[in-house]
């Protein structure tokens, strides 16, 4: 079986850290700065960073529609932090006049920005995630947002304080805090052996050469 | 730092992390909120307040301080992206106000007058991140010891001429490939040259780069500027007055942000670059006399 090639969104954010944080696992990323880029990938990482300057970085490129095509097609999606903001449903205050956001719309959630307040408020702490085992998970909330609403078909993998803050759907990883940024790499294996994968499966049916 | 119910805040890899976060982006200064407002429809990762841009503060001379409270709030208010703010070098009290008001980053700058001529801020007694300017690695390695979770390059602020901020990046890029090739038995007398911190110097050595992000800053004008500061491996851009002094503010900086994720796509950066207006008059650094440097304020 062929590994599961995965891409990190390079625009903006700590797209460093998602790549090394792979690599400490084995898995070798490659660079997503265009659309073009995405062809081949089975796996995307949307790093944490600043959501409204990556719409921005991403509106010439109409990556938007490029990133709904791919996750359309099969490809799977891991959201930290602005990511999760970017494939949320909704999002409240947001950069625009009437305090939203635009978003992909992918993952039924709605997330509210910077849910926990400033720098000075973020924070770090352990989290139980029973799909991932059952030792507790180091996280790092940064200026994080917070999942306000699960929609049907959404579930809900950890909560802190009660809320959830990791979220799944089909091809959809959304984490409001970053994992990357500490040395704990099983749910970033997660994402690649059990979201990711399932693609990868079924063309392992050997095609018969043209 | 403080630990309550197994919460963890203001650690140093919480501060670090957040850099994390502005990595590939632009910071940009901004005096009122409608600066503030064309900065984040601009696509800056974060703004800084300020009360006069640095060419403004070179050419009016006086004592210059934090920013006014007033100031700080209505950016504040005005923007959703992270806001940061300047304390003068070694005006802790400065320094606490601006945590008491929830800035995002404080950075202890040379664009300020110094209040202290001896001692920076002990940066380790704030839950609230630091950035500080850097020339060459002996003084990046003394502030991340004295706990800067962020280095960026003094480059010669306010003068729109890189010259400065390439000097200063080069002179840490250097320094760490150098220490990369030296033999354990050697570092105790570098960390000494250097005037860093042993243990910072072996970090370094082991690492081959700086423990925390490295951006630059101080002189900033036009794309390529952007552009020719990440391909020399600064992490992020800070632009000071170069957004401001511009002809063209708005597409100045929406310019300037996209040349920096894009900064090695020629094509694209030369599109970038055109029809952008004048950019911010610059001054040049070998004329300049030693007293009117901002880069030799802090040790």
């Amino acid at each position: 079986m062929t590994a599961p090639r995965i891409g990190v969104l390079t625009l903006q954010g700590d797209f460093e850290a998602h790549a090394a944080a792979l690599a400490r696992i084995g898995v070798e990323a490659v660079g997503v700065r265009t659309p073009e880029r995405l062809e081949g990938v089975d796996g995307l990482v949307i790093p944490g960073g600043e959501s409204s300057a990556l719409l921005k970085l991403m509106a010439p490129l109409e990556f938007l529609p490029a990133l709904a095509a791919y996750h359309a097609e099969g490809g799977a999606i891991f959201g930290t932090c602005a990511g999760v903001i970017l494939l949320a449903a909704r999002v409240t205050d947001g950069v625009d006049d009437d305090g939203s956001q635009t978003s992909l719309g992918l993952l039924d959630v709605d997330v509210a920005r910077n849910g926990y307040g400033r720098q000075r408020e973020s924070f770090a702490t352990r989290l139980e995630v029973p799909a991932i085992g059952s030792d507790p998970l180091d996280a790092i909330f940064i200026r994080a947002p917070r999942i306000t609403r699960v929609g049907d078909g959404v579930d809900v993998l950890a909560r802190h304080d009660g809320e959830p803050v990791l979220v799944r759907s089909g091809r959809l990883l959304g984490a409001t805090f970053h994992p990357e940024l500490t040395g704990d790499g099983r749910l970033v294996r997660y994402f690649v052996d059990a979201v990711v994968a399932p693609r990868t499966t079924e063309p392992e049916v050997p095609c018969p050469r043209v | 730092m403080t630990t309550t119910n197994g919460t963890e805040t203001g650690s140093l890899r919480i501060k670090t992390g957040f850099a994390e976060m502005l990595k590939g982006g632009v910071i940009m200064d901004v005096t009122t909120a409608a600066e503030a407002e064309v900065a984040e429809n601009a696509g800056a990762v974060a703004v800084m307040a300020l009360e006069r841009v640095p060419s403004d503060i070179r050419r009016d001379g006086g004592v210059a301080r934090m920013a006014d409270v007033a100031k700080v709030k209505e950016i504040q208010r005005a923007v959703k992206i992270p806001v940061m703010a300047k304390a003068r070098i070694g005006h802790f009290a400065e320094a606490q106000v601006l945590e008491a008001l929830a800035v995002d980053f404080i950075d202890e700058s040379e664009v300020l007058t110094p209040a202290d001529e001896h001692y920076h801020i002990d940066k380790w007694g704030f839950d609230v991140p630091f950035v500080c300017g850097c020339r060459d690695l002996g003084e990046a390695l003394r502030r991340i010891g004295e706990g800067a979770a962020l280095l960026r390059t003094k480059g010669e602020a306010g003068s729109g001429n890189i010259v400065e901020a390439v000097r200063h990046l080069r002179s840490v890029s250097t320094a760490i490939r150098r220490l990369t090739q030296l033999g354990r038995e050697e570092l105790m007398t570098e960390a000494k040259n250097l005037g860093a911190p042993y243990d910072l110097v072996c970090w370094v050595a082991e690492h081959g780069k700086l423990p925390v992000p490295n951006f630059a800053a101080g002189g900033v004008a036009t794309p390529a500027d952007a552009s020719l500061l990440r391909q020399l491996g600064a992490e992020a851009v800070f632009v000071g007055s170069g957004i401001f002094k511009a002809n063209k503010p708005e597409a100045m900086a929406r310019a300037i942000v996209q040349a920096t994720t894009h900064f090695d796509d020629f094509e694209r950066l030369a599109a970038l670059s055109e029809n952008l207006g004048d950019a911010m008059p610059g001054l040049d650094i070998a004329t300049m006399p030693e007293d009117q440097k901002l880069q030799t304020r802090g040790w």
